[in-house]
């Protein structure tokens, strides 16, 4: 738990109290009773705790936007319910909306939906809706762009003036400016180049240990989300097929294969391996740690 | 709720109405949208119906799928139908309030209103979900061809046709994805007064007019390295071709026509 | 061999960038015909706006584009070098014309004039190729990412073109996309002959192909075969570009003492590589 430094509070509550999102029996169903009825999620039965890293992996048509959806509201279950510190998410219309503010969801290539006149009045948009003195909003706008590394020189720019990687930054910031205990990002490196990728990770990171906010990463590429999430969630065709450390799900290939999500590089190295005799853990999952325990195998056996 | 919309999409199938030749089905609908407008009693009412369930029938396209086209019109129909009550001068007095007076013939008048645009509508539908935009715009274009030697741009004109249509359910979902971002940062389109819901309209808008006009830029470019260089030369893999049943259902519409304007003629 | 593509000196600025670099400045690359070529860089690099320029969408400011000897500054020879190279874009979206997927691989040869049967023959073979034929009534929009890109790909074989340019074709993907648009050309240039050139910043998308440019503020700063240019790990590095795994894990092992060679890049010859090199040291 990492929560609160240099006064940082999260959606201007006073107390460091632990927000959990909890869902039970949550089932979705577009377009019911007609001939395009399609179950998108089935009984997700999940629960996050305040400060984790969490990777949802599944490929399209798995269900992870719908799911992440319903975490702020902006779906309703067609049954079960989504509960934010115990308290159901869709039990008032006023609580619905309050809730926007506390899971801030940032949707795939947000570059599109920037709108306003300036920079510095995008990011604002959030905080306004919130109903924030000037001086509170001036001073999220300020602080959601150094996380995501907007220079305050492009404030009076018009969005649409920037490079794609910079409006990226902008639609983000303008979802951190709400102080969101919980950050869902939807595939927020899509199209962007090696560096902006790790750029923005690097950003996202950042911005949880400054706040010990929840972080959920929405991706279909295991590598992405490997190496900075501590808990993944795999989707299925509606359900949770997988649930634990990058270690554990990893270390499950073959079932991950069945599914049809590629495993990373390094993982299917691994197990090559081993085929071939050498002795390597199966969970690896980062070059570093392949690494290592190539290297321990070669010391031990030509000790020098 | 923007989902709804099902204008211009196709719903593929090989009925004999799918079948039809495009320019058949343009004829068609404009000789039926006639007679509704000739036509003045239920009897002429009930045989346009009955002709347009059978059609629906033909095609095998759900009566659902077609109502629920209907729905983001609904407002448009019942303001249309609303507005003949009140219209008519004559007939018995039921009530009144401000300056508006509505009569038993007023409202019988907003019956058929309310009929004559429903059908109007799904008729259209009918053409619209049967036939792809392309061929659409092709039996346009083939029926306009005469207005060429006037200089009409007729192959620009339908060329732009299928193109929007290709794109309108593209650009719905894309003004429902960008909905629901401005939804999560708290923006609100359905509380509040008309002036303020109509200014939560200005993000959903102006992203989306950013995002159309990136379209067509790309669009144009992709057209363009395709060898597009407008109509002249162009050939068609489908060429239209007219068989039988075009032949009948021609006849049928002359045929319609004149039995319509005959009922009118004798106040039925 | 005269190639198949020369590209000299190449200069192109973009209107109203006039304070800018240009965004190609001097690039200068051969594309021989049959082979598999990417076109590697970052965002920025000049990449797209060279993809650009092999087709006639764009002219060269300076320097020049020929394509199988014709100048693409030559307005006569401009429907011709189309036929002859075919571009598909990022965005599948943007460049599907038609509703029905039959009807937009149809539009190009309906622009060149080609009679109806014959038009009809190229679509059902183009579909065939690209593994859409029983999609070919299938309305785009309802379509994934990768069958919408592979749509878009039959859209410029019915043209019976020699060339394709995929201007990053797999941005928008998920993964299981990626491999079907990769897959797909790959099958293309081998079965088929027809030279592709793949521009992408997916360092695994280029392992499999015959020549890799790397470019950088508008020139070609490297080229070469892919492992070759894999093993300057440190210069792509600096260029903004990350290597493949495999590569990656490669280039480690050797700077901790191994001696592996750099032609390993798919996943099955790393792990044969490091498990020889592991045998051997324990002999």
């Amino acid at each position: 738990m990492l929560l609160k430094t240099s006064g940082f509070e999260l959606s201007g509550e006073k107390e460091l109290k632990m927000s959990t999102i909890r869902t039970e029996a949550l089932t979705h169903i577009y377009s019911t009773s007609t001939p395009f009825e399609s179950v998108a999620i089935n009984n997700i039965n999940i629960e996050i705790d305040q400060g984790e890293f969490v990777g949802l992996i599944g490929h399209t048509g798995s269900g992870k936007s719908t799911f992440v959806q319903h975490l702020n509201g902006l779906l309703a279950p067609t049954s079960g319910k989504v509960c934010f510190d115990g308290r159901d998410v869709n039990s008032s219309k006023a609580f619905r909306h309050d809730i926007r503010f506390k899971v801030g969801l940032v949707f795939q290539y947000p570059e599109y939906q920037l709108f306003e006149e300036n920079v510095y009045k995008d990011i604002a948009f959030g905080p306004r809706n919130m109903k924030l003195s000037t001086v509170e909003t001036d001073e999220r706008v300020r602080e959601a762009a150094g996380f995501v590394g907007v220079p305050e020189s492009i404030f009076d720019k018009s969005p649409f003036e920037l490079s794609g990687g910079q409006k990226r930054r902008v639609a983000i910031a303008g979802v951190i400016a709400m102080r969101p205990k919980i950050l869902i990002l939807d595939e927020p490196t899509a199209g962007l180049d090696p560096e902006g990728c790790a750029a923005i990770l690097n950003n996202i990171c950042r911005y949880r240990e400054a706040t010990g906010a929840t972080i959920i990463l929405v991706s279909h590429s295991m590598e992405d989300v490997a190496r900075i999430a501590e808990r993944l969630v795999v989707f299925d065709r509606g359900t949770i097929a997988m649930d634990g450390t990058p270690a554990d799900v990893f270390s499950r290939a073959e079932e991950l294969r069945r599914i049809g999500l590629d495993i990373p590089a390094v993982t299917d190295i691994a197990l090559h391996l081993r085929e071939l005799g050498v002795d390597v853990p199966e969970c690896c999952y980062c070059v570093e740690q392949l690494h290592d325990a190539i290297l321990k195998l070669k010391g031990g056996a030509a000790p020098c | 709720m923007l989902k709804d919309v099902t204008l211009g999409q196709y719903f593929p199938g090989d009925t004999l109405i799918h079948r039809l030749d495009p320019r058949t089905k343009i004829l068609f609908v404009t000789v039926y949208i006639i007679a509704l407008f000739v036509a003045k009693t239920w009897v002429s009412y009930g045989s346009l119906l009955l002709i347009l369930l059978i059609s629906i029938a033909i095609s095998k396209i759900p009566l659902a799928s077609m109502l629920r086209g209907l729905k983001p019109l609904t407002i448009i129909i019942i303001f249309t139908a609303v507005i003949n009550i009140f219209y008519n001068g004559e007939g018995r007095q039921l009530f009144s309030f401000w300056i508006f007076t509505a009569t038993d013939a007023g409202l019988i008048k907003a019956g058929y209103m309310l009929l004559r645009i429903t059908m109007l509508i799904l008729s259209t539908f009918l053409v619209t979900y049967t036939t792809t935009p392309m061929a659409l715009t092709d039996g346009l274009e083939l029926l306009l061809n005469p207005l060429k030697k006037l200089k009409v741009p007729v192959h620009e004109f339908s060329m732009m046709m299928s193109i929007a249509l290709r794109f309108i359910p593209t650009l719905i979902e894309e003004a429902d994805k960008i909905m629901n971002a401005q939804k999560a940062r708290g923006a609100d389109f359905e509380t509040g007064k008309l002036t303020d819901r109509a200014k939560a309209l200005l993000p959903l808008l102006i992203p989306l007019f950013v995002s159309s006009f990136r379209r067509a830029d790309e669009l144009a470019t992709a057209m363009e390295a395709r060898c597009y260089h407008g109509g002249e030369g162009r050939t068609r893999m489908k060429k239209l071709r007219l068989a039988a049943a075009d032949g009948i259902v021609m006849s049928f519409s002359v045929f319609l026509l004149a039995a319509i304007i005959t009922l009118a003629r004798f106040g039925l | 061999m005269e190639p198949f593509i020369r590209v000299k000196d190449l200069l192109f600025r973009y209107e109203g960038e006039e304070e800018l670099p240009p965004a190609l400045d001097g690039t200068t690359l051969d594309i021989h015909e049959g082979s598999f070529v990417a076109i590697l860089g970052r965002n920025g690099s000049g990449k797209s706006t060279l993809a650009k320029h092999f087709n006639g969408i764009l002219l060269p400011q300076s320097g020049s584009v020929t394509v199988c000897g014709m100048d693409t500054k030559d307005e006569s020879k401009l429907l011709e070098i189309r036929r002859t190279v075919g571009m598909v874009f990022q965005n599948p979206d943007n460049q599907i014309v038609a509703s029905v997927v039959e009807d937009d691989v149809a539009f190009a040869p309906e622009n060149l004039g080609i009679p109806s049967d014959e038009i009809r023959r190229r679509v059902d073979e183009a579909l065939k190729l690209v593994d859409m034929y029983e999609y070919r009534r299938h309305s785009p929009h309802l379509l994934s990412g990768g069958q919408k890109q592979r749509v878009a790909i039959a859209g410029v074989i019915a043209m019976k073109p020699r060339c394709i340019v995929l201007d990053e074709p797999t941005a928008m993907l998920d993964p299981q996309g990626r491999r079907e648009v990769i897959d797909t050309v790959t099958r293309l240039c081998r079965e088929n002959g027809i030279t592709v050139i793949l521009i992408t910043h997916h360092m695994s998308e280029a392992t499999g192909t015959d020549r890799v440019f790397v470019m950088e503020g508008g020139k070609v700063v490297c080229e070469g075969e892919p492992q070759n240019i894999f093993a300057g790990v440190e210069c792509l590095k600096k260029l903004g570009l990350t290597v493949p795994d495999t590569t990656e894990l490669i280039y480690r092992l050797n700077a901790s003492g191994f001696e592996l060679g750099y032609g390993a890049l798919t996943v099955s010859d790393c792990a044969k590589e490091i498990a020889f090199a592991l045998k051997n040291k324990r002999l």
